[in-house]
């Protein structure tokens, strides 16, 4: 096959039971260029790419590739013709290693044996080329989700793509690791090769992308070259309304202390001391807000106050009881909420129906069910109602979790989480992945439930989330929290040297 | 509506002929072995369903792999695979029978509950064995199982032969290794009278078919065992002791195929003997597999492979051939039935040969 020099999808239809998730859409990319592709949470962008890349069978519709009509029946057929793809939600298989996880795709000349050591070789030179830094002997398992995502990458280049589709690619990323992703795609588009970009980040867009097309409810609503827009256009277009950040009015009157960790100690899954004497207070009606870039403990100082991970010093106190090591299911009934880290397999059960994660929670407690029966008619109506107030798009609430789209399946837990009212909420990432309408109106939420007296620990990378919600912001640095700051004391520099683990005066 | 009416036609028709096709190959043994496949099959297919004798002899067959498939089912539902079938039969039925002969005097309404218990809790046991294991040891449970099988085996041959041997088949020095009768107070009702087989433990299976489907989709405890099925990091964030619900699911997994065992001893044959479990166990993970593994799928299932199982039996009657080639029959028709649920499930072969006639949605 030649290069792709232009790639066009016309009049695209897919159909699912309940919904149509794109209508007559097309969408055209030529090499050397970075089209954007935007949309709200379930606008149809995911749906539209993985028919693009063999995974789903269009009801109707065509694809060209230089202008001739080409036939995509599976992600082989693609990545045979130079398309290559990088998922929202990763396809790698965790118990393999990088290596074994790109010779998947490979039709090797031997039915019998897989020339493992030449793809080995192969992803070596193009780890160096690339500057992707990435050991192809590793497990998947044990690799950070930026080092996957980079394997997502060398699979796509390993068969010579020329068009990459990178679906949400910054969305769980560092901001550091951002940077890098988008000086490593200029410099491939630059050798040619085409790019459909999805991203919820619209400065990002801005930032890198040549055309935009935007999608609403699964048809083309706006194309032009980036150069003739702007945020705020983009962000309407989505939409299909003004969108605004809410403001935040600072507050200066908290209540009492509501979670306290005092000299907290904690080991991660290889046995590292990833906590180590962390001391934080949380007060009620109080943003706390942890700045750091990921993996220097945030996942297990969340997952020790939710009582998930296991501590070996130290105590934690919830509502002036100790919650240090106690059971998952007490702390929940004590009054905590956890929105994860990782929506898709910790957040919600993916087999099980919207309905069934909705109440993940609650259905030990009545009115949901009595003694051990569920009541199916509250349950119903409980969800329907969910469903609407928080705006979780999906068929009906008998779909199976795994087909909604991403940002709606992190309003699904968010909507869980809320709506139980707990006392105090440990947020991770909430924003990660849900388009800029939602982040509007998951922030609105947050604020809220801080001014109805919830103590919540926020835990993210964006800078302007933090300092825009928190009260007060601590940042968290080699599993210690390195200072703890007053927001109107805090700005993006300071942040950023503290991030780093530099604290001033301390040079 | 017309898409269902299809739907239901296409699974028929593609059962038919998977069904055929078995059948076809089936011939080719039966030639070679110098028999004429249209007597044979006459005898396999219409003898059972023509015959008071063939259609009794098939539910009676259908209740203990109805309650194994039940079990695999359940295991299932949290991604277990019992295996483990076959010993949780025989311990389960041996305990039963122990139980039975343990309490003469008691009255059916009371003895009959208190002995289907006792095989429950005893396969019970035997299968969370495996559980326990797969959760705490990290064994997997596949491999558990299967040991637990040899072990299980022998622990009831040693039973039947020695403790628990009829004291008058020592007194007659026949010793044949089998129990003494149960009492009358503890042996299900036959159903109809003329010397048919077909027993009141079919009501049985079926409220427990029923229980269990209530458990599983209705109950909070349903609900925590499929959760850890599903996505046992998500069911922990959610303050389930995925350990616990691991072993709970397969100690009910095993205690249905107790159940089975004890049916069998106060249903059929009214002793515990050699050979009871009558591979029972295996066949039970085919009827699981074929029902969807849901416990309402597992009925009509069961009966199917019920059929199947008095069919060959009666094949091998009318033309006299080794049972070895009447098992390979039996196995190619499952193995066709059950691969048949490929194209069952998947809607795109369905559009694929039969798309013209449906309508547009
Ligand atoms: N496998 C599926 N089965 C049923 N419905 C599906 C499936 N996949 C997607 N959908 C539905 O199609 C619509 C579009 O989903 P899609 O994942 O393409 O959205 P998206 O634009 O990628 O959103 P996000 O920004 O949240 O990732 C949604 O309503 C979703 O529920
Ligand atoms: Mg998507």
């Amino acid at each position: 096959m030649d290069k792709i020099k232009s790639l066009e999808m016309v009049n695209i239809t897919k159909k699912f039971p309940g919904v149509i998730a794109n209508k007559d859409v097309h969408l055209k990319v030529e090499s050397g260029e970075v089209l954007a592709l935007l949309g709200e949470n379930g606008a149809g962008k995911t749906t539209l790419m993985n028919i693009l890349y063999g995974l789903y069978h269009p009801n109707s519709g065509r694809i060209l590739i230089n202008d001739q009509e080409v036939k995509i029946d599976s992600p082989k057929k693609a990545l045979d013709l130079g398309i290559g793809m990088v998922h929202q939600h990763f396809m790698l298989v965790p118990s393999l290693t990088v290596t074994e996880n790109v010779a998947l795709g490979i039709k090797f000349k031997s039915k019998f044996s897989m020339d493992l050591d030449n793809v080995a070789q192969k992803i070596k030179l193009l780890s160096k080329k690339h500057d992707l830094n990435i050991d192809s002997s590793l497990l998947i398992s044990d690799l950070s989700v930026g080092e996957r995502q980079k394997v997502e990458i060398i699979k796509a280049l390993y068969f010579n793509a020329n068009i990459l589709v990178l679906d949400e690619p910054t969305a769980a990323l560092t901001p550091q690791e951002t940077d890098d992703l988008i000086k490593w795609l200029r410099s491939v588009i630059k050798e040619g090769m085409g790019v459909i970009f999805i991203s919820h980040k619209l400065n990002e867009v801005m930032n890198v992308s040549d055309r935009v097309e935007v999608l609403r409810n699964g048809k083309n609503v706006f194309s032009t070259p980036i150069s003739k827009t702007n945020i705020n256009q983009l962000a309407r277009k989505m939409a299909g309304h003004d969108v605004e950040l809410p403001t935040v009015e600072r507050k200066n009157k908290f209540g009492n202390t509501i979670i306290e960790l005092e000299n907290v100690w904690a080991k991660n899954e290889r046995g590292l001391d990833a906590l180590r004497g962390v001391n934080l207070t949380i007060r009620k009606g109080e943003i706390l807000g942890i700045a750091g870039v990921s993996g220097n403990g945030q996942k297990e100082l969340a997952e020790s106050i939710t009582g998930l991970q296991k501590i070996y010093k130290g105590d934690i106190r919830f509502k002036g009881e100790s919650i240090a090591n106690k059971s998952v299911q007490s702390i929940i009934d004590k009054g905590m909420g956890y929105i994860p880290e990782d929506r898709l397999h910790m957040g919600t059960i993916p087999g099980f129906k919207v309905k069934e994660n909705l109440i993940l929670k609650d259905y030990l407690r009545s009115p949901f069910s009595k003694i051990f029966l569920l009541d199916r008619t509250y349950i119903k109506d409980y969800c329907k109602s969910t469903v609407d107030e928080y705006d979780v798009r999906c068929p009906n609430i008998n779909t199976p979790t795994h087909a909604l789209s991403g940002g709606n399946i992190q309003k699904l837990i968010l909507s869980r989480e809320l709506k139980r009212e707990p006392d105090a909420l440990v947020a991770s990432y909430p924003i990660r992945g849900v388009d800029i309408a939602a982040v509007q109106y998951i922030h609105e939420k947050l604020l809220e439930a801080r001014d109805n007296d919830m103590g919540i620990l926020l835990i993210t990378e964006e800078l302007d989330e933090l300092i825009n919600l928190s009260d007060r912001i601590a940042v968290i640095y080699e599993d210690q929290i390195l200072d703890v700051i007053d927001t109107a004391e805090a700005d993006k520099s300071k942040l950023g040297l503290l991030m780093a683990g530099i604290k001033e005066g301390s040079r | 509506m017309r898409n269902n009416i299809i739907k239901i036609l296409f699974n028929i028709l593609v059962l038919s002929i998977s069904f055929i096709v078995a059948l076809l190959f089936g011939s080719i043994i039966l030639l070679i072995a110098g028999v004429n496949p249209l007597v044979a099959y006459q005898a396999m297919i219409i003898r059972p369903i023509s015959s008071v004798y063939g259609l009794s002899e098939a539910l009676v067959r259908s209740i203990p792999l109805m309650m194994v498939g039940i079990g695999i089912s359940i295991a299932f539902r949290s991604k277990m695979i019992n295996i483990g079938g076959e010993g949780q039969i025989q311990l389960g039925a041996v305990a039963a029978g122990a139980a039975a002969l343990a309490i003469p005097g008691v009255p059916k309404a009371i003895a009959i509950p208190i002995i289907i218990l006792v095989g429950f809790t005893v396969g019970g046991i035997w299968g969370g064995i495996a559980g326990w294991m797969k959760a705490k040891l990290s064994v997997n449970e596949v491999l558990s199982t299967v040991m637990l099988n040899y072990i299980a085996f022998q622990l009831y041959l040693f039973l039947i032969r020695g403790p628990l041997i009829d004291p008058s088949e020592i007194a007659w020095g026949t010793g044949v290794p089998q129990t003494a009768r149960m009492p009358d107070s503890t042996i299900f009702e036959r159903l109809i009278q003329q010397g048919q087989r077909i027993h009141s433990g079919i009501f049985i299976a079926l409220i427990i078919a029923i229980l269990v489907y209530f458990l599983l989709w209705r109950t909070t405890f349903g609900f925590r065992l499929r959760a850890v099925g599903e996505e046992p990091k998500a069911a922990n964030y959610a303050g389930i002791k995925v350990d616990k619900y691991l072993i709970l699911a397969m100690v009910l997994s095993g205690g249905m195929a107790g159940i089975a065992g004890t049916i069998e001893v106060i249903g059929v044959h009214h002793r515990v003997l050699e050979g009871l479990s009558a591979n029972y166990g295996f066949s039970g993970i085919v009827v699981a597999l074929f029902g969807r593994l849901h416990p309402i799928g597992v009925i009509p299932a069961s009966f199917f492979f019920g059929l199947l199982l008095i069919g060959a039996e009666m094949m091998q009657r009318a033309v006299n051939i080794p049972s070895a080639l009447v098992i390979s029959i039996q196995g190619l028709v499952i193995l066709a039935v059950v691969s048949s649920n490929l194209l069952l499930e998947n809607p795109k072969y369905r559009k694929k040969f039969l798309g013209f006639l449906m309508q547009n949605n």
